[in-house]
């Protein structure tokens, strides 16, 4: 199959869980990796050894060790810069997951600042988003009272974007969207928008929790008007570990917010009477951050980038179109959002005529093959299409033609075990 | 999990329930309605209930979910309806202990019938909640109808 990624056994080598056997020897079919992706050996011997070698609290420990893990951590920043293509290392911050970094940005927006936002002020989002990017921006809207706005979606699962000359106006302060939605998979023209909102001096954040695994990013070669001021994406969906998200943001805006959590390691100097903070990236990392989970992180994006951004991108829209091809074999099935791989992502939610997603995941995991059965923290989106809760299978650069031969044919025997149609 | 717990998860009377629920649909009169909501899976049931002379006359639901959670509340309305709060109540305690006893919990058919086939959801802790749905949402209306008689 073209667009496959060429050595696919070799890397499906690298992640040593995929040889497992669940129960009754089932082969393990994972296609859940838009929840969580699997992590290559290389992840997990980097956070071992680190463990094992060189464990110290990290910029103030004054020995050997302090100074091997300080290292080790900064040199995770640097290689999440060259990653993300940060025009800057320091604009990455390390946070403990995408929720926290879009919370770090809806929280400091509403205290006093230069980019405070108020009353009379909007707040703009889209129908399509993740929980963590609507509930932050609802609270920030409750605090501040700012008005909460958003983009509708289209029939097919595309931003509708009709209205845009009204919903982005001079009053527009923040617009927030998903690069690619977890759900429907659609992938937003995060440029266009980004250039319009700059247009009305709104800051633009975008949610790339989906869009980081899969594909390429390079900031630094956006035109300024067309880039996000921030971006936030979580490491376990990159093949690493839970624990560790990234907020990245650009200096000018970054340096304008104010602290977020204070304590140690995020002040310049500290008296009774007030204090000083520490420039970026320290002024947001207060407290000890989880080490390992950084250090392993920059092991993760390191791979991918051996593997290939652009590689691994083909990968996903080859395996996908083969997906929504074979799901379409599947009588009374129904796929939420986009049906034409190119524009979408790797993770396809369904529906299927009779049969409810809970039983639907339920059937296929006594087959071996694992999906996610919910709502996947998208209500919003999932009652815009009038339904409750979906299935959805998500792929990754592991994923192979035949594991989704096995999600199709699973698929088929859930309609029998079920008696539909 | 393999075809065999498969099977003992989705017993024939599970199926049948989910196909056919029994007393489905909200009715007048009621003393109580309560809405619950399973927020890991979104699954849910507006529950009303009918008391009359300590007795539950009515039991009347409107669900959405999956086929564990639909049948669960089929198969309460059969038990639970015409009963006698104090055995209902019992009934209600009989389903609960099941429900969370892991799969070792030896079910009593006298009290239980049809929910008897619920035993092997015990096994599947994601399952439970799904099953106790339309059962805690019950004993939360009857608490209220049962507070709001006393008011009165």
């Amino acid at each position: 199959m073209e667009g496959l990624l060429p050595e696919l056994e070799v890397i499906r080598k690298d992640f040593p869980i995929l040889e497992r056997t669940l129960a009754g020897g089932m082969p393990l079919v994972y296609l859940d990796s838009a929840n969580t992706s699997q992590k290559p050996q290389v992840v997990i011997d980097t956070m071992v050894d680190h463990l094992e070698r060189h464990n110290a609290n990290i910029a103030r420990a004054m020995h050997q060790l302090g100074a091997e893990s300080t290292e080790a951590f900064e040199t995770a920043r640097d290689k999440v810069a060259a990653f993300l293509g940060a025009p800057e290392r320091d604009e990455v911050i390390f946070t403990k997951n995408a929720s926290e970094a879009l919370n770090l940005a809806a929280t400091t927006l509403g205290l006093r600042g230069e980019l405070q936002i108020g009353e009379g002020d909007e707040i703009l989002i889209t129908e399509m988003e993740h929980h963590s990017n609507i509930v932050p921006w609802q609270m920030l809207a409750e605090r501040t009272g700012a008005r909460l706005r958003w983009f509708g979606l289209t029939d097919d699962g595309r931003l509708d974007l009709s209205n845009v000359d009204e919903l982005v106006n001079e009053r527009t302060k923040v617009v927030s969207l998903t690069w690619v939605s977890n759900m429907l998979g659609t992938i937003n023209p995060v440029a266009d928008i980004a250039r319009r909102a700059h247009s009305v001096g709104a800051i633009v954040m975008v949610d790339a929790s989906q869009a980081a695994p899969q594909l390429p990013i390079d900031l630094a070669a956006m035109p300024v008007e067309e880039r996000p001021d921030l971006l936030a994406f979580t490491g376990h969906k990159v093949v690493g570990p839970t624990g560790i998200g990234v907020l990245w943001g650009a200096r000018a805006v970054l340096e304008a917010l104010p602290p977020f959590l204070g304590g140690g390691e995020m002040i310049e100097t500290v008296r009774m009477e007030g204090s000083t903070y520490a420039g970026i990236p320290h002024k947001f990392e207060a407290g000890t951050p989880p080490i390992v989970e950084a250090i392993g992180l920059g092991a993760a994006v390191e791979y991918l980038g051996h593997v290939g951004l652009d590689a691994v991108h083909l990968h996903e829209q080859t395996i996908t179109a083969y997906a929504l091809e074979g799901l379409q074999t599947v009588p009374g099935l129904t796929v939420l959002g986009p049906l034409d791989a190119a524009s979408r992502g790797g993770a396809i939610s369904f529906e299927l005529e009779g049969v409810h997603p809970h039983d639907i995941a339920q059937v296929l995991d006594s087959r071996g093959v694992a999906v996610r059965a919910g709502h996947h923290c998208a209500k919003p989106a999932h009652a815009r299409f009038g339904v409750q809760s979906s299935t959805r299978m998500s792929s990754y650069l592991y994923t192979t033609p035949g594991e989704i031969d096995a999600l199709i044919e699973a698929l088929h025997h859930t309609r029998s075990y079920f008696k539909v149609g | 999990m393999t075809a065999q717990d498969l099977d003992a998860l989705y017993q024939e009377i599970i199926l049948d329930h989910y196909k056919n629920p029994h007393g489905k649909g909200l009715r007048e009169p009621h003393e109580a309605e309560v809405h619950h909501v399973n927020p890991t899976c979104g699954d849910e049931v507006t529950l009303r209930v009918h008391l009359a002379e300590g007795r539950v006359e009515d039991v009347s639901y409107d669900s959405l979910g999956c086929s564990i959670s639909q049948a669960s509340a089929s198969v309460l309305h059969d038990l639970l309806v015409g009963k006698s709060l104090d055995d209902a109540m019992a009934i209600h305690q009989d389903f609960l202990t099941l429900m969370q006893g892991k799969g070792l919990v030896e079910p009593d058919e006298d009290v239980l019938e049809d929910a008897i086939a619920f035993a092997g959801v015990a096994k599947f802790p994601a399952r439970v909640k799904c099953a106790l749905l339309s059962w805690m949402a019950w004993k939360d209306a009857t608490a209220q109808a049962i507070a709001g008689g006393e008011n009165q």
